[in-house]
């Protein structure tokens, strides 16, 4: 096994245009799992943590960027307000020794079903950047991101540098279902973002399909039918919301929960999140 | 191949280090520091807590080779001499090591979060402690320790919310 350790992003691209087949390994969370299990035994190892640019974050014409090397721990210290969603998913990630070292880029490589970053990220239309050699810059929609399980739209020549999110104009919430608070696989997790602006909402279902994905039916539904100067959220439109978010899950039975369960607790979450989000955004207004 | 880094303040080197190893697997058979325990080998119970530049981490989880020329802090780099650590003296005290698995790993990220938070509330230990497992069930007697430990290091300050 080879152990590869640029300092700069250039020589990181190069690296792997060369080693197409080297694991990119940054807080090593899910990838020294594999390799301690005897799971995974990659021909080499692309050590990211000395390409400093990575652990950096910026706003850059009014869009946050999230360099791929930032870890959990500084998103919620850091950008809890600016990105709320994807804050309150990443205070759910592990343990604090885990958000010490686990980034929202290394969720996005390893691409599972159940990572936490993915339904704010979905959520809050997310941009994700992905740099080669041969080829530059390209900008990945998170909705079009994630292909299958752990599967995405990165090619092999190709490393994730960060992701991109519009700060948040309204209210965000993140649901995860699990047997308890710390060192949780999710069983299932639900996100929305409210943008009055557009008079939209973004959804975000995790863990209860092969992808994390948005729930479209659900999110046209509200912009057709939600009434964002009403006191109230109507209570049959909020049911419908939850039916067609859960209707957008395709959901498996495993360890962690049957389809069947999933499918019910995507509709509560969905439900729950969205009278949250409009619960505050009632307050903001009025404030 | 070869890693250098500092551990407890000297710099030190494993050799013949396989590079898909893990900082923890150094640490224990390469370098002769055995506190750091190895038991899940994937992040779940927080027995091969160790500082990292400062930041506590699983070392099960850090590739040997992610350490190069960094700074390693393990339970063994605590005490100074002979004198233990305020958190050290304060789970003896209170009994909160009883087979002793988990004791390096929950010390290492006790004292962590007492150099952030003067005082912290149970609710801050019980979320700085959520990732570190004892199986002997003897988190009363940890908590208790934690609370000593914070009074002694910072007597006099209130709990915080």
């Amino acid at each position: 096994m080879d152990f590869l350790r640029p300092t700069t992003w250039e020589e990181a691209l190069a690296v792997k245009a060369d080693q197409p087949e080297a694991v990119p390994i940054q807080g090593g969370t899910d990838v020294m799992v594999e390799i301690n299990f005897d799971v995974r035994r990659p021909v080499a190892l692309l050590d990211l943590n000395r390409v400093a640019e990575l652990r950096e974050w910026d706003l850059v014409a009014g869009v946050c960027r999230v360099g791929a090397g930032v870890p959990y721990t500084a998103v919620i210290e850091d950008l809890g307000g600016t990105l709320p969603g994807l804050a309150q998913a990443s205070r759910t990630v592990g343990s604090p020794q885990i958000r010490n070292r686990g980034t929202v880029g290394g969720n996005l490589g390893a691409a599972s079903p159940a990572g936490d970053s993915h339904p704010p990220l979905l959520a809050a239309d997310a941009v994700i950047e992905v740099e080669s050699r041969e080829r530059g810059v390209r900008m990945i929609p998170a909705a079009a991101f994630y292909l299958g399980v752990k599967r995405s739209a990165l090619e092999p020549d190709e490393l994730i540098k960060a992701v991109h999110v519009k700060p948040a104009t309204g209210p965000q919430y993140f649901s995860k279902v699990g047997t308890r608070n710390a060192m949780v696989i999710a069983v299932c997790s639900f996100a929305v973002a409210l943008h009055p602006e557009e008079r939209r909402v973004g959804t975000g279902i995790g863990s209860a399909a092969p992808t994390p994905r948005r729930a479209l039916e659900a999110e046209d539904l509200l912009a057709r039918e939600l009434d964002w100067d009403a006191p109230d959220l109507d209570p049959a439109l909020l049911k419908r919301f939850g039916l067609l978010c859960a209707g957008a899950a395709a959901p498996i039975d495993d360890v962690r929960g049957t389809a069947e369960y999933r499918v019910h607790a995507i509709d509560v979450m969905a439900r729950r999140t969205l009278t949250w989000a409009w619960n505050d955004y009632l307050g903001r207004r009025a404030a | 191949m070869r890693v250098t880094f500092t551990v407890n303040g000297r710099e030190e080197s494993a050799e013949g280090v396989w590079e898909g190893e893990s900082l923890l697997y150094a640490l224990r058979e390469r370098l002769g520091l055995p506190g750091s325990k190895n038991a899940c080998e994937q992040g779940e119970c927080g027995s091969c807590t160790v500082y990292l530049d400062g930041v506590p981490v699983c070392s099960c989880l850090v590739a040997a080779g992610q350490a190069e020329g960094r700074q390693v802090r393990t339970v063994e780099g605590l005490a100074e001499g002979d004198r233990l650590d305020p958190v050290q003296e304060a789970f003896v005290e209170c009994g909160a090591v009883q087979c002793g698995f988990c004791t390096p790993g929950l010390i290492v990220q006790a004292h962590d979060l007492l150099e952030r938070v003067e005082r912290p509330s149970d609710a801050e230990i019980r979320e700085a402690l959520a990732g570190n497992l004892c199986r002997c069930t003897g988190y009363e007697k940890i908590l208790d320790a934690v609370r000593l430990a914070a009074a002694r290091k910072a007597p006099g300050k209130e709990t915080s919310a």
